[in-house]
């Protein structure tokens, strides 16, 4: 028997709601499909093939740029998009530019972004009959020729992998050379300048970083900008004693002192360390069965958002950890790995509050750095009182700056009714810590704007 | 963007000549120009119109979220536009055998554009000198007004694909007020019709009219009238009254009708906003026959590129190089809707069919198999049919009545139909159907085609939209802000009445139908929703019967 079995009669003894049972045992169940079944219990997007109307000229003939490549220029244009949009709120209409489609921390490690502006044209449109709750779908017919009788299956496309350009998931765009281009930092700019995210408040200096300024700190004997008197005078009694002009008993006459030249001490003007506060940020995400699709695509671009902001908050002094969790919690390395791994297990929150505790102790992280932990998840949890995710959140709440939990509702419990939401609310430590920790719920359908209102929640 | 060599020029216009010769009609002027991709950058986001005006979105990435909504605008991306002279893009390092074959195509899109009667309405004006007017008018109040003007652009753009096309091109083909034909049209149409028992007296009518046209041909019409009026002396002040009144507005245009009735717009401050709007209604109009005509297009531009290509006597010795090009633009793929292919072998179809003289009721009249396929009255007409057909349809008439199971069985055409495979976590592509009906369902389905929606103001000043339902939803994200949009510049409350698909509660034995099966079994039901918008808040609520 796994081990996953074994937790899961172990809790039963304890006691399960119907509910509770019945998520958990969806995840066993996905779990032993090993992640295959990961599409079989929410809608799937069926491939879809160019339409009708996507066939040109200039494509076929010319082979010129296929009409979606668009003029993206500049980061003005993007900020003055923006100030367009912010002024579209004081006029009375809701915000028009999404800043979706971006964050591609590359598997190489660097923190490149791109910011693609993009936005709707609402009109009136037919919509399709949207009927397929269940995994069992039937896509919509398109044209064909050549050979084949009728029921003949000719072809055949995997589900998994391929992320369409329209994901907000990782992974390069597709026409990569025209969207434009930005590091984290400036997405954190934006984030803060245009969507009026909160600045950070300092929090200390602690650790040396290569960064230094000019201030008049060092001493020079014979020139120098601005002369120590305090020292000049020790300096100049040094010399007289040496000199035995000067003894113990009687009073001085500082008319009799002799001065040397090397006896001025000034103050100079030098390069000087500086000391930065720097920020340690967990991003922990929860990969288990339920969590597959929209909610991970949420937490991901979440994620990846308060990445961008911290990044501007720190002057790009933010180190990351990414955590992901099912039953276990591990660490990867990347970004990259974090936002695309997938897993079917059930889930355990305490897992990975565990390993970030043990992380940090072991790496007496707490010294060096302003910590903070954003764990995304969709609420379920086979720990259903929190019995042990409690006390490792009280335990983290110890050190860290900020904890901030989002809960992408995955649309199968109920709303604002998922355990972790149900457990932390009832700790009351919403309520008594709500300097160090925050939460953030939102439902499966949620838009970029919804997101960024999340990060203001969750930060602010 | 500079004009074409001289030397490609001096080519174009024997390609010219050759078309004409071939019977295509177009007129003598066309412009040429090269276009880098830099140009294209530019060019894509104004729909290949160069003098088109400004709008900031056209400085993001309009996200289509689902297939569908790429009918709109997806189509206005062509090699040439529909102007006066018309316009023509080429890349600058094309061979000239390729810029033969393109222009070759160029040339059946003009012709085209020139000739078919969805297009009756842009044949009066040039759209390149009315857009760079347009353009300038935008500049000048974006200068005085700001931001207010884009806000009505984007807003008049939420229903520009509501802008009643048909109505103007029936009001082009309206018959002249004085000639017989309108009063004949009359006394069919409303005056034989007004009690209820006519039926037999409407068909002796029509004989007596019919029995005319055989005996006077030329002054049938007059004789005919006469005698309705000396049986119906009250006939003529009937007509004449009719005239004078006032038509309802028939109801689909949105966007005129806000033009008309909007009292905010009648304000004298906000009266500038209604040039915007006639602006955006009479772009959307211009690009309303191109988006409806794909497949006839691309197809009557493919059949005659191939076949002027093949007989141009200048290009020998590229025939291989051609060929490769052709077969990418007009192969059918294995799965998906190639507007090309398909328009391209439905003419060549055609054309064989009226040669044959299969066209006509004694070939539909013929049930054996054998006698079908040898008959052939050699007409001689398979040209003249199928100009005909370039000249009067669109894609609907198009598809719908010529597409057929000779057809589908010519070029082994299939419904694919694709289904979700669990244990291989596929999806999974097979052959649906090759019966023509369901064919021919599928690709109607997916024509464009914009929701119908009835426009109508109530005594309280709330504006009524009412979508005629047609089997399908509309895009619920979307109603949102397309209202918040219509309530700005109505100026007032706004209603919109649609229907959605609700869930049909499942019986306690369907369930167990579902348990066994595996697969729930779903059914929907319709309801009708009224959406009101009101102060920018949106509220929705289930209408209890219709």
């Amino acid at each position: 028997m796994n081990p996953m079995q074994k937790l899961y009669i172990s809790l039963k003894q304890k006691g399960l709601t119907v509910e509770q049972e019945r998520v958990i045992e969806l995840e066993l169940r996905l779990a032993e499909e090993q992640g295959e079944g990961a599409h079989a219990h929410r809608p799937l997007e069926e491939p879809r093939d160019r339409g009708l109307y996507a066939w040109s000229d200039l494509q076929l003939q010319l082979d010129a740029s296929p009409p979606h490549a668009l003029p993206l220029s500049s980061l003005n244009t993007l900020d003055s998009l923006l100030d367009r949009d912010r002024q579209r709120e004081e006029d009375g209409f809701p915000r028009k530019i999404r800043i979706g489609r971006m964050m591609k921390p590359g598997r190489d490690g660097g923190d490149k972004v791109v910011v693609v502006p993009s936005t709707v044209e609402e009109k009136f449109f037919h919509d399709r009959i949207k009927i397929q709750e269940e995994g069992d779908g039937e896509g919509e017919a398109e044209g064909g020729a050549g050979e084949g009788e009728e029921g003949e299956v000719i072809g055949e496309q995997p589900v998994r992998e391929e992320k369409g350009p329209g994901d907000s998931g990782a992974g390069q765009g597709e026409g990569g050379s025209h969207e434009l281009e930005s590091n984290a930092y400036d997405l954190g700019r934006i984030l803060t300048e245009q969507f009026k995210l909160p600045n950070l408040k300092d929090k200390g200096k602690k650790r040396s970083l290569t960064r230094y300024t000019y201030d008049l700190t060092d001493k020079n004997r014979g020139f120098g900008q601005i002369l120590d008197k305090k020292a000049t005078l020790r300096r100049i009694l040094q010399t007289n004693i040496a000199l035995q002009r000067v003894s113990g008993r009687g009073r001085i006459n500082a008319l009799d002192l002799v001065i040397s030249p090397r006896d001025r001490v000034y103050r100079i003007l030098s390069r000087e360390k500086d000391y930065e506060s720097q920020a340690m940020v967990f991003f922990v995400r929860d990969y288990s069965g339920s969590m597959s699709g929209k909610p991970t695509d949420l937490v991901v671009s979440q994620h990846v958002l308060i990445y961008s902001w911290l990044a501007f908050q720190y002057q790009n002094q933010v180190r990351t950890r990414f955590i992901l969790h099912d039953t276990e919690a591990k660490e990867v390395v990347n970004f990259h790995t974090y936002a695309n791994l997938r897993v079917a297990g059930g889930t355990q929150v305490a897992s990975a509050y565990r390993l970030v505790n043990r992380i940090v102790e072991k790496e007496n992280l707490e010294r060096d750095y302003n910590i903070y932990v954003f764990h995304g998840t969709d609420g379920d949890d086979w720990d259903t009182k929190g019995e042990e995710a409690l006390p490792e959140l009280r335990r983290m709440l110890r050190y860290a700056a900020r904890i901030g939990i989002t809960i992408a509702e995955n649309g199968y419990g109920i709303s604002g009714k998922t355990e972790v939401e149900r457990y932390l609310r009832n700790s009351g430590l919403l309520d008594e810590r709500n300097e160090l920790l925050r939460l953030d719920v939102m439902d499966k359908d949620s838009n970029e704007g919804r997101v960024i209102e999340g990060i203001k929640r969750l930060i602010s | 963007m500079e004009l074409l060599s001289q030397h490609a020029k001096k080519i174009m216009e024997g390609c010219k000549e050759r078309a004409r010769e071939a019977g295509l009609s177009f007129q003598d002027e066309s412009l040429e120009y090269i276009v880098t991709n830099r140009d294209m950058l530019q060019l894509s986001p104004k729909l290949m119109i160069p003098t088109l005006y400004d709008y900031w979105v056209q400085d993001v990435e309009v996200l289509k979220e689902q297939g569908r909504y790429e009918l709109y605008p997806g189509n206005p991306y062509e090699t040439v536009i529909n102007t006066r002279p018309p316009i023509s893009y080429y890349n600058d390092n094309n061979p000239d055998w390729l810029n033969v074959m393109i222009f070759y195509h160029v040339l059946g899109h003009i012709d085209f554009f020139q000739n078919n009667i969805f297009f009756r309405h842009t044949w009066d004006y040039d759209f390149t000198s009315r857009a760079l007017s347009d353009k300038r008018m935008i500049a000048k109040l974006r200068s005085e007004k700001g931001r207010w003007v884009d806000y009505v652009i984007e807003f008049s753009k939420a229903v520009d694909n509501l802008v009643g096309y048909f109505d103007v091109l029936a009001d082009l083909e309206k018959p002249d007020a004085k000639g017989p034909e309108a009063m004949l049209d009359y006394y069919f149409d409303v005056f034989l019709q007004q009690d209820g028992h006519a039926i037999t007296r409407y068909v002796r009518e029509i004989e007596l009219y019919n029995t005319m046209l055989h005996q006077h041909e030329a002054g049938a019409d007059k004789a005919f009238l006469d005698s309705v009026r000396s049986r119906h002396p009250e006939f003529e002040s009937l007509y004449d009254k009719s005239r004078r009144e006032k038509k309802p507005a028939r109801g689909g245009d949105v966007l005129q009708f806000l033009m008309d009735n909007s009292p905010f717009l009648h304000h004298e401050e906000n009266r500038w906003m209604l040039s915007v709007m006639s602006m955006i209604r009479s772009t959307s109009l211009y690009f309303q026959p191109q988006i409806r005509t794909k497949i006839l297009n691309e197809g009557w531009a493919s059949y005659w590129h191939e076949k002027l290509f093949l007989e141009d006597d200048r290009i020998g010795g590229h025939e291989v190089e051609y060929a490769i090009v052709n077969a990418k633009v007009t192969s059918m793929p294995r799965v998906g809707l190639n507007p090309y292919a398909l328009g391209m072998r439905l003419f060549d179809y055609l054309e064989d069919k009226a040669e044959k003289g299969k066209i006509s009721y004694d070939y539909d009249r013929i049930g054996d198999k054998n006698t079908r396929r040898h008959f052939d009255r050699k007409t001689g007409k398979g040209r003249e049919f199928i100009f005909a057909v370039r000249e009067n349809s669109a894609d609907s008439m198009f598809v719908s009545t010529f597409i057929d199971q000779d057809f589908v069985d010519l070029h082994r055409l299939f419904v694919a139909g694709k289904r979700f495979n669990k244990e291989r976590m596929t999806w999974q592509y097979y052959v649906k159907s090759r019966r023509a009906e369901d064919y021919r369902e599928m690709v109607a389905d997916s024509l464009y085609h914009p929701p119908l929606i009835k426009v109508s103001a109530d005594d309280k000043g709330t504006l009524v939209l009412n979508h005629v339902f047609e089997g399908k939803p509309l895009v619920r994200e979307y109603i949102e802000a397309t209202m918040m949009g219509l309530e700005f510049l109505w100026g007032g409350r706004i209603c919109l009445y649609t229907s959605e698909p609700v869930p049909v509660k499942t019986t306690a034995e369907q369930e167990e139908a579902t348990m066994k099966s595996e697969r729930p079994i779903r059914e929907i039901g319709w309801k009708r929703f009224l959406y009101t918008m009101s102060g920018r808040k949106l509220s929705r609520e289930p209408v209890s019967e219709m």
